[in-house]
């Protein structure tokens, strides 16, 4: 049987937007960015940036985007300013006309200009293969899964980069398989199996959580949440980190629920409301 | 043009940084034309002669050291049986019997004729045919000498004879490296031409940069022409090499113009550029690219004329290698080197190969954009 990578998916980005494609892997956010930047034909449907079909006007569309694809894709063995001249150069531009649009990050992996592509650390590679999508001043930037496989000081140093660029009025499509990501966009589709789920401002989604989330805490995680399944008010629970989330049909006593799990046998419970995030509300969305 | 300057430039970056690459196409034609040409030798030296001598007279001793004078025979056995040299060959010591019967010398004299018998050992088929036709002229060499010295007196022969002497027209001294060189100089060629160009556009699809070129606006034109371009002037830098190491080493300077040569070989590499592009396009990954083009290799270079003649070949064979660019190549060097061919005697070959050229890049072209 073959599976639609991207079934029935329809979306629309604001020009000057961070807009964040969010879900797990397998989603087909890739296979959008593909779609997107015509390296890709879809089989039905029909896709527009920066007001250009993409089957039709595909050659304008390959000068007005930068693409960054989720693996590293730049020449290993050109050296990091060899690498920029030539992206620059198959462009028409040079790297002194866009030096302004490229330099705040640029000057982090200057020091290695003359080392190779492929000898770079995985959060260089990434900051070269921001500049080498950017050095032709696109107005649509591509960025498809630009923080996967970096570690937490540099994933949160280029969300930084991604917002300063916005301001410059770059419209700017991310996509990424972690959901705390989402709240640093300004609008989010979330994806599941090829179909858009929900898409709005991150901070509607929170709020649109219909009900008031718990996390609860005891020494025995699974015995946990086994007992709370069992609980008859508790309407959803599922693991959250060292948490479970926890949502009710009715309001609870919490005292009752205490009594009732340390009657399971569970130790060093706590109990305390919390704020839902995106990972709850994708998980809400899943189940209904 | 800017842009495929652009790219001409950024391809031989990669190449002269590629140690391998470098290594590949300077010393492996050095070498394997150093070494090649030398060890394919069709010449059959050291075939292991028994005689069985029943007669052990004057006439015996002459004719068996004028055979073992020859350069082509080895003396591994002499001895008056004939059963024992029968062992010899069966243990694999002897390749050729000369029997040599009782009163040869005598009856030669006064019969004025006798019967030699000479036995093969048939497993090297190569070895064996040479050997017996060698020894059999040796022998006829013999015969005259001895009608010479035992009738001197006659000035005319009574019975006509028909006295067969050949030259070897465009390589006299039959010199095999004249033979060989030119064909493994084409072998050559192909190889460095074809693999290095299947292999690098696999290598971009394998790395993932194609996709970061193909959402530029770089044309696809312009691409596999930055991709032909380097490896046309590598290959033809090979060709060079190749023609230098054959007339510094082999001392073979071809006879016809060097123009006609490197005019036939460029068209030649648009052909097999243009194979190892479309191998591309059908594969994903070096491996399967590497292999893919091993199995033709194998198939053009054994049935391309190298080591077999074509002409000897039967009639599908031949129909198959119409089909193989290299043994146009070997054919034409061959013709331009030994003969001196001109423009005109390579005009049908040059016709094939240019054809071969068109088709296999825009079936490659084609077939590029599809599976984009």
């Amino acid at each position: 049987m073959q599976l639609p990578a991207v079934d029935d998916v329809s979306f629309e980005v604001k020009k000057g937007e961070l807009f964040g494609l969010i879900g797990p892997d397998g989603a087909g956010k890739t296979s959008i960015f593909r779609i997107l930047t015509t390296l890709l034909l879809a089989e039905h449907g029909s896709a527009w940036v920066d007001g250009f079909e993409v089957i039709r006007d595909y050659r304008e569309i390959r000068k007005i985007v930068g693409y960054m694809p989720g693996k590293f894709s730049l020449y290993p063995d050109l050296t990091v300013a060899e690498n920029l001249n030539f992206f620059a150069t198959v462009f028409g531009t040079t790297v002194k006309d866009n030096y302004e649009l490229i330099k705040d990050i640029y000057v982090q992996i200057e020091p290695f200009k003359d080392r190779r592509a492929g000898k770079l650390s995985g959060g260089m590679k990434q900051k070269l293969a921001l500049c080498c999508a950017l050095i032709h001043k696109p107005s649509v930037l591509f960025l498809d899964e630009p923080t996967t496989g970096v570690d937490p000081v540099s994933r949160k140093e280029f969300w930084e980069m991604l917002n300063r660029l916005r301001m410059q009025g770059i419209t700017i499509l991310v996509s990424t398989p972690y959901m705390d990501e989402a709240t640093r966009c300004d609008r989010i589709a979330l994806l599941h199996n090829g179909k858009i789920l929900s898409i709005d401002t991150p901070e509607n989604m929170i709020k649109s959580y219909p009900e008031q989330l718990y996390a609860i805490k005891a020494d025995q995680m699974y015995l946990l949440i086994k007992s709370l399944r069992k609980y008859p008010e508790v309407l959803d629970c599922y693991a959250f980190g060292e948490y479970a989330h926890v949502s009710f049909k009715i309001p609870f006593e919490e005292y009752l629920l205490e009594a009732y799990l340390g009657a399971e046998g569970l130790s060093g419970i706590e109990i305390k409301p919390t704020a839902a995030t995106i990972e709850d509300y994708f998980i809400k969305l899943l189940k209904t | 043009m800017r842009t495929i300057r652009f790219l001409l430039q950024k391809e031989f970056r990669q190449i002269f940084r590629n140690r391998a690459i470098l290594l590949l196409i300077g010393v492996m034609p050095v070498m394997q034309l150093l070494i090649l040409p030398l060890a394919a030798n069709y010449e059959v030296k050291n075939i292991n002669l028994s005689v069985v001598d029943h007669d052990h007279s004057g006439f015996s001793q002459k004719l068996i050291s004028k055979v073992t004078s020859s350069g082509y025979f080895k003396l591994s056995g002499y001895s008056a049986s004939f059963k024992e040299e029968l062992m010899a060959i069966e243990s694999d010591r002897s390749d050729l019997i000369l029997e040599i019967p009782q009163g040869f010398e005598r009856g030669l004299i006064r019969e004025d004729q006798q019967q030699l018998f000479i036995a093969v050992n048939a497993i090297n088929g190569v070895k064996a045919n040479l050997g017996g036709a060698y020894l059999t002229s040796i022998i006829r060499d013999f015969n005259e000498e001895i009608r010479m010295e035992m009738v001197p007196s006659y000035r005319f022969n009574e019975a006509p004879v028909i006295e067969i002497t050949s030259s070897n027209w465009y390589n006299p001294l039959m010199e095999y490296q004249f033979y060989m060189v030119p064909g493994i100089l084409a072998i050559l060629v192909t190889m460095i031409g074809g693999f290095l160009s299947a292999l690098n556009i696999v290598k971009e699809k394998e790395f993932g940069t194609i996709e970061q070129i193909n959402v530029t606006p770089i044309k696809k034109h312009h691409f596999i022409l930055g991709k032909l371009i380097p490896f046309w002037i590598l290959g033809n830098v090979v060709f060079s090499l190749g023609l230098l190491v054959a007339w510094l080493v082999y001392h073979i300077v071809p006879a016809g113009s060097l123009l006609v040569l490197y005019g036939f070989s460029s068209v030649y590499l648009l052909a097999i550029l243009g194979f190892g592009l479309l191998i591309s396009t059908f594969c994903d990954t070096q491996q399967q690219a590497m292999f893919i083009m091993f199995f033709f290799m194998m198939v053009f270079i054994l049935m391309g004329g190298l080591f077999t003649s074509i002409d000897s070949m039967p009639e599908w064979a031949k129909l198959l290698s119409a089909f193989n660019p290299v043994s146009y190549l070997i054919e034409v060097m061959r013709m331009v080197i030994l003969k001196g061919s001109g423009w005109k005697d390579i005009l049908p070959q040059l016709g094939i190969i240019a054809l071969f050229a068109v088709v296999l890049n825009t079936y490659a072209i084609i077939n590029y954009k599809k599976t984009n």
